[in-house]
Protein backbone atom coordinates (compact mmCIF):
# COMPACT_ATOMS: atom_id res chain seq x y z
CA UNK A 1 0.00 0.00 0.00
CA UNK A 2 1.41 3.42 -0.76
CA UNK A 3 1.33 5.86 1.88
CA UNK A 4 -0.52 8.98 1.50
CA UNK A 5 1.13 12.12 -0.17
CA UNK A 6 1.87 14.03 3.09
CA UNK A 7 3.15 11.21 4.98
CA UNK A 8 6.07 10.60 1.66
CA UNK A 9 6.53 14.58 2.26
CA UNK A 10 7.37 14.37 5.79
CA UNK A 11 9.71 10.99 5.39
CA UNK A 12 11.42 12.70 2.38
CA UNK A 13 11.83 16.22 4.34
CA UNK A 14 13.19 13.89 7.32
CA UNK A 15 15.81 12.23 5.12
CA UNK A 16 16.59 15.23 3.48
CA UNK A 17 17.64 17.07 6.68
CA UNK A 18 19.23 14.31 8.59
CA UNK A 19 21.21 14.10 4.86
CA UNK A 20 22.59 17.08 4.89
CA UNK A 21 23.63 17.27 8.56
CA UNK A 22 25.80 14.68 7.70
CA UNK A 23 27.34 16.68 5.23
CA UNK A 24 27.29 19.84 6.78
CA UNK A 25 29.04 18.08 10.20
CA UNK A 26 32.59 18.29 8.57
CA UNK A 27 32.47 21.51 7.17
CA UNK A 28 30.88 23.33 9.79
CA UNK A 29 32.84 21.57 13.15
CA UNK A 30 36.21 21.23 11.05
CA UNK A 31 37.20 24.86 12.19
CA UNK A 32 37.17 23.80 15.52
CA UNK A 33 40.13 21.70 15.30
CA UNK A 34 42.47 21.09 12.43
CA UNK A 35 43.35 17.93 10.90
CA UNK A 36 46.61 16.93 10.49
CA UNK A 37 47.94 16.39 6.62
CA UNK A 38 47.90 12.26 7.35
CA UNK A 39 44.31 12.81 8.92
CA UNK A 40 43.12 14.48 5.48
CA UNK A 41 44.70 11.88 3.29
CA UNK A 42 43.22 9.23 5.54
CA UNK A 43 39.65 10.78 5.48
CA UNK A 44 40.03 10.92 1.61
CA UNK A 45 40.93 6.96 1.33
CA UNK A 46 38.27 6.17 3.61
CA UNK A 47 35.64 8.50 1.27
CA UNK A 48 37.11 6.54 -1.64
CA UNK A 49 36.43 2.99 0.31
CA UNK A 50 33.08 4.15 0.94
CA UNK A 51 31.99 5.11 -2.60
CA UNK A 52 33.84 2.04 -3.93
CA UNK A 53 31.83 -0.53 -1.59
CA UNK A 54 28.72 1.47 -2.73
CA UNK A 55 28.90 0.84 -5.97
CA UNK A 56 30.39 -3.02 -5.43
CA UNK A 57 27.34 -3.82 -3.38
CA UNK A 58 24.65 -1.96 -5.54
CA UNK A 59 26.13 -4.18 -7.96
CA UNK A 60 25.10 -7.33 -6.53
CA UNK A 61 22.56 -6.83 -4.27
CA UNK A 62 18.98 -4.43 -3.27
CA UNK A 63 19.61 -4.55 0.12
CA UNK A 64 19.97 -8.01 1.96
CA UNK A 65 18.80 -9.96 -1.40
CA UNK A 66 21.25 -10.96 -4.09
CA UNK A 67 20.63 -8.99 -7.59
CA UNK A 68 20.28 -11.18 -10.80
CA UNK A 69 23.42 -12.07 -12.73
CA UNK A 70 22.96 -9.81 -15.26
CA UNK A 71 23.18 -6.59 -13.11
CA UNK A 72 26.60 -7.60 -11.92
CA UNK A 73 27.46 -8.32 -15.49
CA UNK A 74 26.23 -4.81 -17.02
CA UNK A 75 28.37 -3.46 -14.09
CA UNK A 76 31.77 -5.52 -14.77
CA UNK A 77 31.40 -4.36 -18.78
CA UNK A 78 31.00 -0.74 -17.31
CA UNK A 79 34.43 -1.67 -14.75
CA UNK A 80 36.42 -2.58 -17.87
CA UNK A 81 35.46 0.56 -20.16
CA UNK A 82 35.70 2.76 -17.42
CA UNK A 83 39.65 1.81 -16.84
CA UNK A 84 40.14 1.75 -20.26
CA UNK A 85 38.72 5.96 -19.86
CA UNK A 86 35.71 5.36 -21.73
CA UNK A 87 33.52 8.54 -21.78
CA UNK A 88 31.00 7.98 -18.85
CA UNK A 89 27.47 7.95 -21.12
CA UNK A 90 29.60 4.92 -23.16
CA UNK A 91 29.63 3.58 -19.75
CA UNK A 92 26.89 4.31 -17.98
CA UNK A 93 24.65 3.15 -21.45
CA UNK A 94 26.86 -0.04 -21.63
CA UNK A 95 26.07 -1.35 -18.18
CA UNK A 96 21.97 -0.87 -19.08
CA UNK A 97 22.70 -2.05 -22.20
CA UNK A 98 24.62 -5.37 -21.16
CA UNK A 99 21.94 -6.09 -18.11
CA UNK A 100 18.90 -5.47 -20.51
CA UNK A 101 20.32 -8.15 -23.59
CA UNK A 102 21.17 -10.51 -21.07
CA UNK A 103 18.22 -10.28 -19.46
CA UNK A 104 16.79 -10.86 -23.10
CA UNK A 105 18.61 -13.41 -23.84
CA UNK A 106 18.21 -15.71 -20.65
CA UNK A 107 15.13 -14.36 -19.07
CA UNK B 1 37.75 19.29 -17.21
CA UNK B 2 34.77 20.79 -18.35
CA UNK B 3 34.13 17.69 -20.91
CA UNK B 4 34.54 15.69 -18.30
CA UNK B 5 31.85 16.97 -15.76
CA UNK B 6 29.68 17.56 -18.76
CA UNK B 7 30.18 13.67 -19.66
CA UNK B 8 29.36 12.46 -15.52
CA UNK B 9 26.43 14.87 -15.94
CA UNK B 10 24.81 13.14 -18.69
CA UNK B 11 25.38 10.00 -17.40
CA UNK B 12 24.05 10.69 -13.92
CA UNK B 13 21.24 12.31 -15.92
CA UNK B 14 20.18 8.82 -17.46
CA UNK B 15 20.69 7.53 -13.79
CA UNK B 16 18.18 10.22 -12.57
CA UNK B 17 16.14 8.83 -15.68
CA UNK B 18 16.64 5.38 -13.93
CA UNK B 19 15.43 6.42 -10.55
CA UNK B 20 12.37 8.35 -11.70
CA UNK B 21 11.14 5.74 -14.23
CA UNK B 22 11.79 3.15 -11.65
CA UNK B 23 10.44 5.10 -8.99
CA UNK B 24 6.76 5.69 -10.83
CA UNK B 25 6.32 2.43 -12.21
CA UNK B 26 6.91 0.78 -8.16
CA UNK B 27 3.30 3.00 -8.12
CA UNK B 28 4.47 6.27 -6.41
CA UNK B 29 3.30 9.42 -7.60
CA UNK B 30 5.07 11.32 -10.28
CA UNK B 31 5.89 14.14 -8.25
CA UNK B 32 7.74 11.99 -5.42
CA UNK B 33 11.19 11.78 -7.48
CA UNK B 34 11.06 15.40 -8.27
CA UNK B 35 10.28 16.46 -4.38
CA UNK B 36 13.22 13.75 -3.19
CA UNK B 37 15.99 14.67 -5.73
CA UNK B 38 15.85 18.47 -4.30
CA UNK B 39 15.04 17.38 -0.73
CA UNK B 40 17.47 14.89 -0.83
CA UNK B 41 19.90 15.09 -3.30
CA UNK B 42 21.76 11.36 -2.87
CA UNK B 43 20.96 9.26 -5.12
CA UNK B 44 21.36 5.81 -3.02
CA UNK B 45 19.30 6.89 -0.61
CA UNK B 46 16.80 8.09 -2.88
CA UNK B 47 16.64 4.30 -4.86
CA UNK B 48 16.39 2.66 -1.16
CA UNK B 49 13.64 4.46 -0.35
CA UNK B 50 11.62 4.02 -2.95
CA UNK B 51 12.93 -0.02 -2.79
CA UNK B 52 11.48 0.52 0.72
CA UNK B 53 8.00 1.76 0.39
CA UNK B 54 7.23 0.08 -3.00
CA UNK B 55 7.75 -3.80 -0.95
CA UNK B 56 5.18 -2.41 1.51
CA UNK B 57 8.05 -1.15 3.87
CA UNK B 58 7.09 1.77 6.38
CA UNK B 59 8.05 5.23 5.87
CA UNK B 60 9.84 5.18 9.18
CA UNK B 61 12.08 1.57 8.03
CA UNK B 62 12.35 3.98 4.58
CA UNK B 63 13.73 7.10 6.25
CA UNK B 64 16.09 4.81 8.58
CA UNK B 65 17.51 3.00 6.07
CA UNK B 66 18.36 6.07 3.81
CA UNK B 67 19.91 7.93 6.81
CA UNK B 68 22.10 4.69 7.47
CA UNK B 69 22.85 4.34 3.68
CA UNK B 70 23.89 8.15 3.78
CA UNK B 71 26.52 8.03 7.04
CA UNK B 72 28.83 7.94 4.88
CA UNK B 73 28.55 11.98 3.61
CA UNK B 74 30.02 12.20 7.57
CA UNK B 75 33.70 10.94 6.57
CA UNK B 76 32.73 13.04 3.14
CA UNK B 77 32.27 16.33 5.01
CA UNK B 78 35.34 15.88 7.16
CA UNK B 79 37.32 15.08 3.56
CA UNK B 80 35.83 17.99 1.77
CA UNK B 81 35.65 20.40 5.02
CA UNK B 82 38.84 22.47 3.32
CA UNK B 83 37.46 22.41 -0.13
CA UNK B 84 34.03 23.85 0.40
CA UNK B 85 35.19 26.12 3.09
CA UNK B 86 34.28 29.55 1.23
CA UNK B 87 30.43 28.04 0.40
CA UNK B 88 30.21 25.93 3.43
CA UNK B 89 26.06 25.81 3.33
CA UNK B 90 26.14 25.32 -0.78
CA UNK B 91 28.88 23.03 -0.59
CA UNK B 92 27.20 20.10 2.19
CA UNK B 93 23.98 20.49 -0.12
CA UNK B 94 25.99 20.13 -2.99
CA UNK B 95 28.15 16.84 -1.62
CA UNK B 96 26.79 14.11 -4.07
CA UNK B 97 28.75 10.49 -4.31
CA UNK B 98 29.40 11.78 -8.29
CA UNK B 99 30.24 14.75 -6.82
CA UNK B 100 33.11 13.53 -3.91
CA UNK B 101 34.39 11.19 -6.51
CA UNK B 102 34.97 13.66 -8.98
CA UNK B 103 36.76 16.14 -7.12
CA UNK B 104 39.14 13.39 -5.15
CA UNK B 105 40.20 12.65 -8.26
CA UNK B 106 42.04 16.13 -8.48
CA UNK B 107 44.91 16.31 -6.45
CA UNK B 108 45.25 20.43 -5.86
CA UNK B 109 43.42 22.21 -3.74
CA UNK B 110 42.47 24.67 -6.15
CA UNK B 111 41.45 22.43 -9.05
CA UNK B 112 39.34 20.38 -6.68
CA UNK B 113 37.39 23.58 -4.92
CA UNK B 114 36.72 24.47 -9.08
CA UNK B 115 35.96 20.85 -10.05
CA UNK B 116 33.41 20.31 -6.64
CA UNK B 117 31.50 23.09 -7.36
CA UNK B 118 30.85 23.00 -10.87
CA UNK B 119 30.41 19.56 -10.56
CA UNK B 120 27.91 19.72 -7.97
CA UNK B 121 25.69 22.63 -9.58
CA UNK B 122 25.93 20.90 -12.94
CA UNK B 123 24.84 17.56 -11.23
CA UNK B 124 22.09 19.21 -9.34
CA UNK B 125 20.37 20.32 -13.06
CA UNK B 126 20.96 16.93 -14.08
CA UNK B 127 19.95 14.65 -11.10
CA UNK B 128 16.86 16.43 -11.30
CA UNK B 129 15.95 16.50 -15.15
CA UNK B 130 16.54 13.64 -15.31
CA UNK B 131 14.31 12.51 -12.31
CA UNK B 132 11.55 14.46 -13.68
CA UNK B 133 12.18 13.48 -17.34
CA UNK B 134 12.22 9.25 -15.88
CA UNK B 135 9.12 10.26 -13.82
CA UNK B 136 7.20 11.53 -16.65
CA UNK B 137 8.44 8.50 -18.98
CA UNK B 138 7.73 6.01 -15.75
CA UNK B 139 4.09 6.24 -16.43
CA UNK B 140 4.72 4.39 -19.65
CA UNK B 141 7.33 2.04 -18.66
CA UNK B 142 6.15 -1.18 -16.70
CA UNK B 143 9.42 -3.07 -16.14
CA UNK B 144 12.28 -1.20 -15.59
CA UNK B 145 14.59 -3.98 -15.33
CA UNK B 146 14.08 -5.39 -18.90
CA UNK B 147 15.62 -1.84 -19.72
CA UNK B 148 18.80 -2.83 -17.21
CA UNK B 149 17.84 0.64 -15.81
CA UNK B 150 19.14 -0.80 -12.56
CA UNK B 151 22.74 -1.75 -13.87
CA UNK B 152 22.98 2.54 -14.07
CA UNK B 153 23.57 3.75 -10.91
CA UNK B 154 26.64 1.27 -10.00
CA UNK B 155 28.07 1.65 -13.28
CA UNK B 156 28.54 5.65 -13.12
CA UNK B 157 29.43 4.92 -9.24
CA UNK B 158 32.02 2.70 -9.98
CA UNK B 159 33.56 4.73 -13.23
CA UNK B 160 34.07 7.78 -10.62
CA UNK B 161 36.16 6.10 -8.11
CA UNK B 162 37.65 4.10 -10.39
CA UNK B 163 40.64 6.99 -10.88
CA UNK B 164 40.81 7.57 -7.31
CA UNK B 165 40.99 3.18 -6.13
CA UNK B 166 43.81 3.14 -8.39
CA UNK B 167 46.21 4.94 -6.38
CA UNK B 168 48.71 3.41 -4.48
CA UNK B 169 47.55 2.60 -0.78
CA UNK B 170 43.85 3.45 -1.46
CA UNK B 171 43.87 0.11 -3.86
CA UNK B 172 44.26 -2.09 -0.71
CA UNK B 173 41.87 -0.41 1.33
CA UNK B 174 39.07 -0.14 -1.19
CA UNK B 175 39.38 -3.93 -2.09
CA UNK B 176 39.35 -5.01 1.31
CA UNK B 177 36.27 -3.06 2.29
CA UNK B 178 34.37 -4.00 -0.95
CA UNK B 179 34.97 -7.56 0.28
CA UNK B 180 34.06 -7.03 4.17
CA UNK B 181 31.03 -5.37 2.71
CA UNK B 182 29.77 -7.88 0.27
CA UNK B 183 30.63 -10.40 3.06
CA UNK B 184 28.05 -8.95 5.41
CA UNK B 185 25.91 -7.99 2.67
CA UNK B 186 23.48 -11.18 3.46
CA UNK B 187 23.29 -10.70 7.32
CA UNK B 188 23.18 -6.73 8.14
CA UNK B 189 20.74 -4.00 7.20
CA UNK B 190 21.02 -1.86 4.10
CA UNK B 191 23.85 0.23 4.35
CA UNK B 192 25.52 -1.03 7.46
CA UNK B 193 27.72 -3.49 4.71
CA UNK B 194 28.95 -0.40 3.53
CA UNK B 195 30.08 1.57 6.32
CA UNK B 196 31.77 -2.04 7.13
CA UNK B 197 34.07 -1.37 4.16
CA UNK B 198 35.86 1.08 6.37
CA UNK B 199 37.23 -1.65 7.92
CA UNK B 200 39.78 -2.05 5.11
CA UNK B 201 41.52 0.91 6.25
CA UNK B 202 43.11 -1.48 8.27
CA UNK B 203 45.57 -2.04 5.53
CA UNK B 204 46.03 1.86 4.74
CA UNK B 205 50.07 2.73 5.35
CA UNK B 206 50.80 4.81 8.57
CA UNK B 207 51.72 8.26 6.62
CA UNK B 208 55.01 9.07 6.72
CA UNK B 209 55.02 12.26 8.56
CA UNK B 210 53.84 10.96 11.76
Amino acid sequence: MIPDAWVLVVAGGVLGLGTFAYRAAGPFLHTRFTLSAARQVLMTTAATVLLFALAVTASVADGQVWSDPARPAGVVVAGVLAWFRAPFVVVVLAAAGTAAALRLLVG
Amino acid sequence: MLRDIILVCLAVGVVGMAYGAITVANGLPVWLPSFMSVAVLAGASQFLFTGVIAAGGSPVAAVLAGLLVNARHLPFGFALADTVRDRRLLGSYLMIDECVAFSLAQRDPEARRAAFFACGAALFLCWNAGSLLGAVAGTAITDTDALGLDAAFPAVLLALVLPSVRRPGVRGPALLGAGIALALTPYLPVGLPVLCALGGLALARPARTE
